[in-house]
């Protein structure tokens, strides 16, 4: 048997190298990847804490909410980025500066 | 499953997805985070299956190494060889203070759940009713109908979003290219 705290460890490692990997990198394809791992670490503690309560699927029906909302995220983010590479022909986040002054 | 072979899976997929995840960050080559990104979903699954959440776990699978993985190669092909931009140090102190900062933030939130011990928490017994897709899906119509339909309204308004985004400046540039040339 494996103890709940385990898998909440291994959400919280891998929530942290998603936002850390959001704050270092500044491609905005691997930055959006960066997202979706944190999203699906918080998944895995929705579902670790559902299986504690076995009695309802409450925390695995947000999850799955989740991956529906994720979905539609990466499809917007992705469409985004694509028009700010046809804008500036980059895909570096900190190069999108048009509010900039 | 016994104790040691559960605890041998858990292992693996945890493993799978921290580096899974690691290399998404670590990658320079954005196929290669794709790549990494899906093997971070395999573990995810396999955790998954591991916490008898069947249903989520093909779910999971389906959706995100099915749909949203495949999106990033595809939109990684279509931009070809400038999704690998050069590497420079604008604002890496910044960045790098920012990460040692979320860093030491979760290290210190482990020392606090370190102290305050409690000991481990076991699962309850497993059910064999729990997480099936029969259960899963009578909850989620009964329960969760209005969120669940709410999510085709989300769905249609991302879809028409990226439609609207992804499409670009053409259809304004056409009536403006026209009135130019009507201009003179």
């Amino acid at each position: 048997m494996i103890p709940v705290e385990y898998y909440l460890v291994v959400a919280g490692v891998m929530f942290g190298v998603g936002a850390i990997g959001f704050l270092l990198r500044r491609n905005l394809l691997v930055q959006l990847m960066c997202i979706e791992l944190m999203l699906n670490s918080v998944n895995l503690t929705l579902v670790a804490f559902n299986r504690m309560r076995p009695d309802d699927h409450n925390g695995q029906m947000f999850a799955f909410f989740v991956i529906a909302v994720a979905a539609a995220e990466a499809a917007v983010g992705l469409a985004i980025g694509l028009a700010i590479y046809r804008l500036s022909r980059s895909v570096r986040s900190d190069e999108a500066d048009l509010l900039k002054n | 499953m016994n104790g040691l072979g559960s605890l041998l899976f858990f292992g693996i997929s945890a493993l799978a997805a921290l580096i899974g995840a690691l290399f998404v960050v670590l990658a320079t080559n954005p196929i290669r985070s794709a790549m990494a990104l899906l093997l971070a979903i395999g573990g995810v699954t396999a955790l998954f299956i591991g916490l008898d959440a069947h249903f989520l776990a093909a779910i999971e699978l389906i959706v995100y190494a099915g749909a949203v993985v495949i999106l990033f190669v595809f939109v990684i092909m279509l931009i070809g060889p400038d999704s690998t931009p050069p590497h420079d140090s604008k604002a890496m102190f910044s960045r790098t203070l920012a990460a040692v900062v979320f860093g030491m933030f979760a290290l210190v939130t482990g020392f606090f759940m370190l102290r305050a011990g409690g000991g481990l928490h076991w699962f309850p017994p497993y059910r064999h009713d729990y997480g099936t897709i029969d259960t899963f899906g009578r909850e989620l119509f009964t329960r969760g109908l209005v969120p669940f339909e709410l999510t085709t309204a989300l769905f249609v308004v991302a879809v028409v979003g990226a439609l609207a985004v992804a499409r670009g400046r053409h259809r304004s540039d056409a009536p403006s290219e026209g009135a130019k040339e009507q201009a003179p």
